[in-house]
């Protein structure tokens, strides 16, 4: 039985462009961890049922455990390493942190690269509809109520 | 899990083409449902056909009778933003958007979300059996723990439900799937599209192997000002309906001159009763109308161990999503009960 | 020159910034050269045996290194014994790939290694195994006649049986003004952290090896790794500096590290394991189990009996316990009294502990049980916990070492509104919704493992503690460094804290609430000795200006040993290293509970939760709109670490209450909702406000720092009291949990 055949793919992720030798059965979230060692963004379920894995594709938030790498030739990914400028860090990040929004940490990447996505999309004004839109971020830590409070700081900060 | 070829078709004959016949030859949008599949094991595909590369598949435009005309691979999210979508198919945003999660819409497809698979427990398990997945194998699920499945047009082989919160719209809306293939292109109305298990429950829709859908049509209407989607389920978001409703409603006063009510969680396919729509044509837009609506819309309703609840659950969905129609604003995110 | 404590202060996690840059590394995430990826197979079948596995199919795809299987397993060690862990329970280890038998369903039976992971899980997937079928037994409703008294063996000491009988409990019973028998199941959960279970077992060439794995012990494991595969201790090591969850099931070795050591031992290279999700529902969970109560009270509602017998699940090969059915009469006093908890063994796996083992299946009957017979009685439910209020504990008569729950109750009911309750079911509404009040109170151990710490001044004159626990969320290195800054008056910066590393001093595991005391206790007692031993040192030094000074005449801050009354005579810690030969200072001491002096009291945590419901009037879907916890639990060292650890509780509490369940069909002998799609644990819109009060409780008795644990005591009050305000919302009673809002039709 064969080895499935690696083909090209560039894309690049946080400003870097990557060219994989990949076999199509690769996924992205298993590129970012195993190919490019950017274990930044977590794997909680493989299946799209967590939001861990939530990465800024085109800078829209999408799971990449659900999608092939091979399929994101040309695409721009931003994972949690590349949400900070340099030493400063994103005011989300920021915010996690004074907001204690977060035990484990092991959704953290996955609710903040969610976060900036929701934030951009612009479809939430209240609290209530921020959490309709984070739904897709499960913590079993039980941190939801700081997670949003960070959140909101954010929100209305930006307006 | 296993391995499959990657084809990047730059045309959709040429996706028509590779696709041929074999049903094992699976085209792949967002992947949201092919990947989770493929993962478990439930399905082996010989080669993936990526159709993202197709812009004839990805826009929505105004059809000539003032309809809209949705790209199949339009995202869920861009169809549920779209403008013309929200401002003439509200009942569609808002059902799209009480369906997975975000970052799952931003990447599902419409055509995808069409064709997407039961969440049977054990339809999800390839160690036992299912007439699904494995015909003549038995369905578990009857004898099991049957709390998410069907109260309406059940076989005594499946009793799965098709779990699609988008296609509950489409079916009030009387959309029209347009497909093509080998034989030349087809246009299904809605109703057709999705099937009953019967002696066959291996066949969730009337596609045939190797079709492609290229875009769903939604025809002129009257149901953008009042209209509702309700969801219920056992946490506010993220999770799979356990009934679901899309009511449209065209109002004259306060009497109905058409309504559209479709059922989401409880069936194989979105379920829909002419006659109860047509109950209530000319009727006044009042709870008791709408309940005997509902009770001509369960007419045969059936539970097993688990799901007998769905029945006066549905009743009472459809009741409090026909007054949370008659006043759109009362819907709150998650489509979840009126405050 | 007196710096500021930082103890008592809300100082954010300083692992926070790894952890929101995505640079924290867990147990899958280390970069090895050369490294080896497996992938489990697990048993379609419940009970049985292998007949046949034939791994040709698989073995000839390319890129597969090796499958291991009960035929061809290297042999490993010979004795049960040796596999026994830790957290052990009495009976026998379930050891992977030992023979053909098949004890439950999802048990692992073969483990694929390959060059990647992807090649791995294809080729997992083409092996052939023939089984041979036998019955088997998963529900416990179904079994209850088989019953019997848990197995004694270590785990007991933690766990004891129920205590014996007082009084005459059935009479009690009938003769009494009111009195409630209630029965309660509860449904299997998984603890379901978000990190999947996985270790990297680096091969280091010279015989040893270094392992990173999900734990929350690194010891423990450390200890299991060696006994089973014959290594020596010292060429073992297990790290876990960050842990995604672990709720308890990391408390014991999981088959991924025992297999994940097994092939890198044989095959001589670095091999890393991770779990899936579904495998996730393959090793233990906490056990499904039915309670029956029977509480009767005087027309004065002071409690005259509490009867509680308990029937848990446990797997045929270890007799896994947990302590429920006594809690009653740890909070009320009653002078008839009966307690039992019996254990029916099925074909699953054995449970582990999950986060408020016992206590929070049994609290949630007790105190629902309380609601009803306050309502029997005709007395508010506060009222009720009032006049049945214990200031010793009522099933010894000793004297708490602390116990502020009196506090916790008014701190919590004037916040949360209490008094603006209508006692009458379903009389206020919102709209279309039904508002319902419930409230409840909650009990937890104190529990304090032994612990031994290393503190050290290195070359710098900064501190440096050492000790292998594990931090899985808890915040425990913020707290350890606090605790060791005060101790020197050194801002938090000047100190660096090890852990989760098995090379570190001894500490037992994560678990029970215990971290804080137990290591914290230990950096205490380390930090004095290593006072006294810099102060000896201090005064031997070439003109010391402290050549006379008596141990009680210094003290240190900020960097410095000075005179307490002169501060201006002082020396830096750096200079006495330095004076040392440059050679850092340090000591290795032991913290343990003060059992003597302990002996006397009892030890407990408390809570009360107030919960407001709103169920929809007709469709009846329930949601948590606010509530407010009161905790009182010794001194709380970090409130914005401990509040969280409150917080995320209660989303446990309301998660069982109206969401998790793991659903057996036990028609197949398996779990079917194996996912986090169909496992439902709550999403951001299912929480909303959710308050914590800390009450002031100092104790001076309990150990060093009067601390004793928050990562238990904010859930055990949640799931009663939600049931409770669902009660009062509807004017129904739900025994079952979760409650489902459809059973409310
Ligand atoms: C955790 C989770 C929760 C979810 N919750 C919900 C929910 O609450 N409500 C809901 O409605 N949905 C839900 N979904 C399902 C989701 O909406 C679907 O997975 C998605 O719509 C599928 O679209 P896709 O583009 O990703 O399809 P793909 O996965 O790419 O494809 C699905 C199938 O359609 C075929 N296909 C795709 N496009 C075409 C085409 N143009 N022509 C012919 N065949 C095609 C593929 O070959 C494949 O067989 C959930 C999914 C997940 C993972
Ligand atoms: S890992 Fe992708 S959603 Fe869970
Ligand atoms: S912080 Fe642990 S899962 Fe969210």
């Amino acid at each position: 039985m064969s080895y499935p055949a690696a083909r090209p793919v560039t894309f690049s992720v946080n400003g870097v462009s990557h060219t994989l030798s990949l076999a199509p059965w690769v996924t992205l979230l298993d590129a970012l961890r195993e190919r490019l060692r950017l274990t930044g963004t977590k794997k909680g379920c493989d299946h799209g049922q967590c939001g861990a894995c939530t990465v800024l594709c085109n800078d829209q938030r999408i799971l990449s455990c659900m999608t092939l790498a091979v399929m994101k030739q040309g695409a721009a990914i931003t994972t949690i390493e590349g949400i900070a400028t340099g030493d400063t860090l994103h005011p989300l990040q920021q915010a996690f942190i004074d907001h204690d929004a977060f035990q484990c940490g092991y959704c953290t990447p996955g609710q903040i690269c969610s976060a900036i996505g929701m934030l951009r999309e612009g479809k939430a004004r209240t609290r209530t509809e921020v959490k309709e839109l984070m739904s897709g971020n499960l913590c079993r830590c039980g941190a939801n109520k700081t997670i949003i409070d960070a959140i909101m700081e954010v929100k209305e900060s930006y307006e | 899990m296993n391995n499959f070829d990657y084809l990047q078709p730059q045309s959709v004959s040429e996706a028509v083409d590779q696709a041929g016949t074999n049903d094992s030859n699976r085209f792949i949008a967002g992947g949201t449902n092919l990947l989770d599949l493929w993962k478990y094991d439930l399905l082996h595909p010989a080669a993936l056909i990526d159709i993202n590369q197709l812009p004839a598949l990805n826009s929505i435009t105004e059809t000539a009778e003032g309809g809209l005309r949705l790209g199949a691979l339009c995202t869920n999210a861009a169809t549920a933003y779209h403008p013309l979508v929200e401002e003439r198919y509200p009942l569609l945003s808002k059902a799209i958007l009480a369906g997975a999660s975000a970052q799952i819409r931003n990447m599902a497809t419409n055509g995808g979300n069409l064709l997407q698979r039961t969440r049977c427990y054990y339809f999800y398990d390839p160690a036992v059996p299912c007439n699904k997945r494995n015909p003549g194998s038995g369905c578990p699920a009857i004898g099991g723990y049957n709390r998410m499945h069907a109260i309406l047009g059940a076989s005594d082989q499946c009793i799965a439900v098709f779990p699609s919160d988008m296609c509950v719209a489409l079916a009030a809306l009387n959309a029209v799937v347009l497909v093509t293939g080998q034989q030349g292109d087809r246009s299904i109305p809605f109703a057709d599209f999705h099937r009953l298990p019967g002696d066959q429950p291996a066949l969730d829709n009337t596609l045939l192997p190797g079709e492609l859908i290229t875009a769903i049509d939604l025809p002129p209407n009257r149901f953008a000002t009042n209209y509702s989607y309700l969801k219920l389920r056992d946490r506010h978001s993220y999770a799979f309906a356990l009934v679901s409703v899309a009511t449209a409603l065209d109002l004259d006063g306060d009497t109905i001159r058409e309504a559209r009510i479709a059922l989401g969680g409880v069936a194989h396919k979105p379920w829909r009763n002419e006659l109860a729509e047509q109950f209530l044509q000319g009727k006044a837009a009042i709870e008791a109308n709408f309940a005997a609506a509902a009770d001509i819309l369960l007419q045969g309703a059936q539970g097993y161990q688990h799901n007998g609840f769905k029945i006066p659950l549905a009743k009472k969905a459809i009741i409090r999503n026909s007054l949370m129609a008659l006043d759109p604003a009362s819907q709150l995110p998650g489509a979840q009960p009126s405050a | 020159m007196q710096s500021t404590p930082t103890v008592g202060k809300p100082i954010s996690r300083l692992e926070g910034i790894l952890k929101v840059t995505g640079a924290a590394r867990y147990a899958a995430e280390y970069e090895v050269p050369d490294l080896l990826h497996g992938y489990v197979v697990n048993s379609t079948i419940t009970k049985g045996s292998i007949t046949r596995i034939d791994t040709t199919q698989a073995m000839a795809v390319e890129g597969v290194v090796h499958i291991f299987t009960h035929e061809n397993r290297p042999r490993l060690a010979w004795f049960d014994l040796q596999y026994a862990d830790m957290d052990a329970p009495p009976g026998t280890v379930f050891k992977p790939l030992h023979d053909a038998t098949i004890h439950y369903n999802g048990q692992p039976i073969a483990l694929v290694i390959a060059q990647d992971v992807e090649t791995a899980r294809y080729a997992a997937s083409l092996l052939t195994i023939e089984y041979e079928e036998t019955s088997f037994d998963t529900c416990l409703n179904d079994n209850l006649h088989k019953a019997r008294k848990p197995k004694k063996g270590l785990a007991s000491v933690m766990k004891s049986p129920p205590p014996k009988p007082t009084g005459d409990v059935k009479k009690a019973f009938q003769q009494s003004a009111a009195q409630v028998a209630a029965e309660f199941r509860h449904s299997t959960e998984h603890h379901n952290p978000m990190e999947l279970f996985a270790t990297t077992t680096v091969y280091e060439g010279d015989g040893q090896l270094t392992i990173y794995d999900k734990t929350q012990s690194t010891i423990n494991n450390q200890l299991y790794v060696a006994n089973v595969f014959g290594l020596k201790y010292k060429y073992v090591r297990v790290l876990a500096p960050f842990v995604g969850g672990g709720f308890g099931s990391g408390l014991r070795p999981q088959y991924q590290l025992f297999l994940c050591v097994m092939a890198a031992l044989q095959l001589k290279r670095s091999v890393r394991l991770v779990l899936d999700r579904k495998q996730m529902f393959s090793f233990g969970h906490r056990p499904q189990n039915v309670q029956r109560l029977h509480f009767s009270a005087d027309d004065k509602g002071q409690l005259t009996g509490l009867s509680h017998t308990a029937f848990s699940a446990t797997s045929q090969f270890e007799d896994y316990a947990e302590t429920v059915s006594e809690w009653s009469h740890k909070l009320y006093p009653a002078p008839h009294t009966s307690f039992d908890y019996q254990l029916v063994s099925l074909d699953l796996h054995t449970p582990v502990d999950m986060r408020a083992p016992g206590g929070n299946s049994a609290l949630h009957a007790i105190e629902c049980t309380m609601d009803e017979l306050a309502y029997k009685l005709g007395i508010d439910p506060l009222e009720f916990r009032l006049r049945n209020y214990a200031d010793e504990d009522p099933s010894t008569g000793k004297p708490f070492t602390s116990k502020a729950l009196r506090a916790c109750y008014q701190l919590a009911a004037e916040q949360f509104g209490w008094h603006q309750r209508n006692p009458q079911p379903a009389s206020m509404k919102r709209g279309n919704k039904l508002v319902g009040y419930g409230m409840a109170t909650g009990i937890w151990d104190a529990f304090q493992f032994p612990a031994r710490v290393e503190a050290m001044i290195d070359q710098e004159g900064k501190l440096v503690i050492s000790n292998a626990t594990t931090d899985i969320g808890t915040g425990t290195l913020t707290i350890m460094t606090q605790i060791a800054a005060d101790e020197f008056g050194l801002p938090i910066e000047q100190v660096n804290v090890h852990y989760g590393d098995s090379k570190k001093p001894f500490s037992m595991f994560q678990g029970g609430s215990a971290t804080t005391a137990s290591t914290g206790s230990a950096i205490v007692i380390a930090a004095q000795a290593l006072k006294k031993k810099l102060w000896k040192i201090a005064k031997g030094m070439d003109g010391s200006p402290l050549a006379k000074a008596g141990e009680a005449d210094v003290a240190f801050d900020s960097g410095q040993i000075y005179l307490r009354h002169d501060p201006s005579v002082a020396i830096s810690l750096a200079a006495i290293v330095a004076a040392n030969k440059g050679r850092p200072i340090k000591t290795t001491n032991m913290g343990k509970p003060h059992l003597l002096k302990l002996r006397k009291y009892a030890k407990a945590t408390h809570s009360a939760a107030f919960v407001e419901v709103e169920v929809d009037a007709e469709l009846k879907t329930i949601t948590v709109t606010r509530a407010v916890t009161a905790v009182a639990a010794g001194k709380i060292i970090n409130p914005k670490t401990a509040r969280s650890q409150i917080e995320g509780s209660m989303v446990w509490g309301i998660s069982k209450a109206l969401h998790e369940a793991t659903i057996l069909d036990e028609k197949l002998g398996k779990f079917m909702n194996p996912n986090l799609a169909e496992y439902h644990i709550p999403v951001h819109a299912d929480i909303h406000e959710l308050d914590v009060i800390f009450a002031d409780e100092p104790d001076e008795i309990i150990n060093e720092l009067g601390v004793k644990g928050v990562g238990e005591i904010g859930l055990v009050a949640m799931p009663a009291a939600i049931a409770n305000a669902v009660y009062h919302a509807t004017g129904k009673r739900f025994y079952n949990l979760p409650i489902h809002f459809n059973e409310l039709l």
